[in-house]
């Protein structure tokens, strides 16, 4: 929570002009990356985080010390081998890992922005990441990658820069946020602004943390994240720590205590401006009305090569919201690939050990490569 | 199988669009990618076959022919490829009519019932035929509408279907149908291979 942070950072000097009116200059971007950049720049991958990441996407994050948040998926000898790519992922605007977002200090006041930050879109994210690309003067990437909101910033970079991925691979995501999962976001927000100590976001100010409402809304958030059949198997209704019920309002079972240590954790690595701020910015995107409710314009400049992954078992981004990207990208003749993954760990199946995903992702990325390398030769 | 699938690959243009449905583990795709086009893409219905393909880096989607055909525009492929497997669908005429939608042209290649060693079991002992060809009891068959050569060559008389090509296989041997042969193709072959157009 921008708690001296060191973390790698530039400051964004360009304009940028945001969805809702606001222009913004001198902003940071906050950033991680793995890999070496090759003589030709032709192995950059830019992998977008989802609702709580962050950019430390593989080995250590210093500020949790866990593991970073796709480690099945990128490092060393994984799907996404760092041996052989160079892989970049900032911190999103709107984020509490060093970018721009509600808890940046005012330099004038010096305390934390709070709710006085503006309202920011997955198409702000985008275009504040762009600059990042051109700051490490990477011409043309080889692939963006990303699951969840992660994903849907993949299909807004694709629109925005045609010419600037090779290769797009949005995982478990949607072209514009649902109804159910507005009012998920909803839910959250309502969680937060509810708690006495949220203070209409200044909470910093007060030497407060609403972590209450925090707490609540990442509970109800990670239940969207399983599957019922995931959630029976792993706890059905295990009690936690005892032998039998104790007639009170305690964690007596399992899933409770799971739910509530999830709450807790999570208060300790996450801003709850941020929290706000991000869901709003997913509950805001829908990319086929930005091009006038046809899908298929945003993509109709791109050459970009795409795969699309859903899961069988999320029921957040069903496969169908999956597939209406796909039948998007094949009425205008796109290449795309698609593939639904059986598995039984619902929407989080991007970010868990999901063999059959792990694999199928790693040999495409790395068997189109050399494709696209040979074909260059 | 590999005489089919030069056959195939001869009757079409080098650098076209093709679209192989039903693909599978992306044999003929990995084949025409190497010997005629890299434009080629696939849809296959078994989630396992799709993952082989996508890990091979070829352009496959996980979907059913009978409603998946509908979201590619009319004309989108040069050549749309049906190998083997009209026999399995639903509603194999169904299925025809959105590959001449899809593809300017449509390439369908069809294990032939007529052939004589397939009359012959069903004649002789009695019992369902399995031939190398057909390899599946008639309890776990996966193909629900097994025709002749025959009967796909008068199926697109009958529908006005241009065939501008037809070819029998028997083993390595290829030779022409027309209409004065038909009827000796279809006894003698073991594959029939269309080209097609609306």
């Amino acid at each position: 929570m921008n708690k001296n942070i060191d973390t790698k950072k530039i400051i964004i000097s360009n304009p940028l002009k945001l969805d809702c009116g606001k222009e913004i200059n001198n902003f940071p971007i906050a950033y991680e990356t793995y890999g070496e950049l090759n003589s030709e720049k032709s192995n950059a991958i830019l992998v977008f985080h989802a609702l709580t990441g962050d950019q430390y996407v593989s080995g250590k994050n210093p500020i949790t010390n866990k593991d970073g948040w796709w480690s099945y998926v990128v490092g060393k000898n994984k799907p996404i081998d760092t041996n052989k790519f160079f892989v970049i992922c900032a911190n999103v605007m709107g984020g509490c890992m060093g970018s721009y977002g509600p808890s940046t200090l005012n330099e004038s006041t010096g305390k934390q922005i709070g709710t006085d930050f503006p309202i920011i879109t997955i198409n702000d994210m985008v275009n504040a990441q762009y600059e990042l690309i051109k700051y490490l003067e990477i011409e043309k990437l080889f692939a963006v990658v990303g699951g969840s909101m992660g994903g849907m910033q993949v299909l807004q970079f694709v629109a925005n820069f045609p010419d600037k991925a090779k290769l797009a691979i949005p995982i478990a995501c949607t072209s514009s946020h649902s109804a159910q999962n507005i009012a998920f976001n909803e839910l959250g927000r309502q969680a937060i602004m509810a708690d006495s100590k949220w203070e209409n976001g200044f909470y910093s100010n007060y030497k407060l943390n609403p972590d209450k409402g925090l707490a609540v809304a990442r509970m109800a958030a990670h239940i969207t994240y399983l599957s019922e059949k995931g959630l029976q198997e792993k706890f059905g209704r295990k009690l936690q720590d005892r032998d039998s019920l104790r007639y009170g309002f305690e964690a007596d079972f399992q899933i409770e205590s799971y739910l509530r240590y999830q709450g807790s954790v999570f208060v300790d690595r996450f801003d709850a401006n941020s929290y706000l701020y991000i869901t709003r910015a997913m509950d805001y995107f829908d990319l086929s009305k930005q091009y006038k409710g046809n899908l298929s314009d945003a993509f109709k400049k791109t050459k970009t090569k795409f795969f699309v992954i859903s899961f069988t078992s999320d029921w957040l981004y069903p496969t169908s919201e999956n597939r209406e990207i796909v039948i998007a990208l094949n009425s205008i003749g796109a290449d795309v690939g698609f593939v639904e993954i059986e598995s039984d760990k619902g929407h989080d199946s991007f970010l868990l050990d999901v063999p059959s995903f792990l694999k199928t992702l790693g040999d495409y990325i790395n068997s189109t490569y050399k494709v696209i390398n040979e074909r260059r030769i | 199988m590999k005489e089919e699938f030069n056959i195939i690959s001869n009757l079409i243009e080098e650098n076209t669009r093709v679209l192989d449905v039903g693909c599978g583990n992306g044999d003929l795709m990995k084949f025409l990618q190497e010997n005629k086009t890299k434009d080629i893409r696939g849809l296959e219905i078994s989630k396992e076959k799709v993952q082989n393909c996508l890990s091979k880096g070829l352009t496959v989607i996980e979907g059913n022919a009978e409603s998946d055909l509908k979201q590619f525009p009319k004309s989108s492929f040069d050549y749309v490829i049906l190998s083997q497997t009209l026999q399995a669908f639903l509603n194999p005429e169904l299925v025809i009519n959105e590959l001449l939608k899809v593809g300017k042209k449509v390439i369908v290649t069809i294990p032939n019932f007529g052939y004589w060693r397939v009359r012959l079991q069903l004649l002789f002992k009695g019992t369902m035929p399995v031939t190398e060809n057909l390899p599946h009891e008639w309890y776990n068959t996966p193909n629900l509408h097994m025709c002749t050569i025959k009967d796909f060559y008068n199926f697109c008389s009958s529908k006005n279907i241009k065939i501008f090509k037809s070819i029998a296989l028997k083993k390595s041997r290829i030779s022409e149908i027309n209409k004065s042969n038909l009827n000796y193709k279809n006894l003698d072959s073991h594959l029939g291979i269309f080209l097609i157009e609306s």
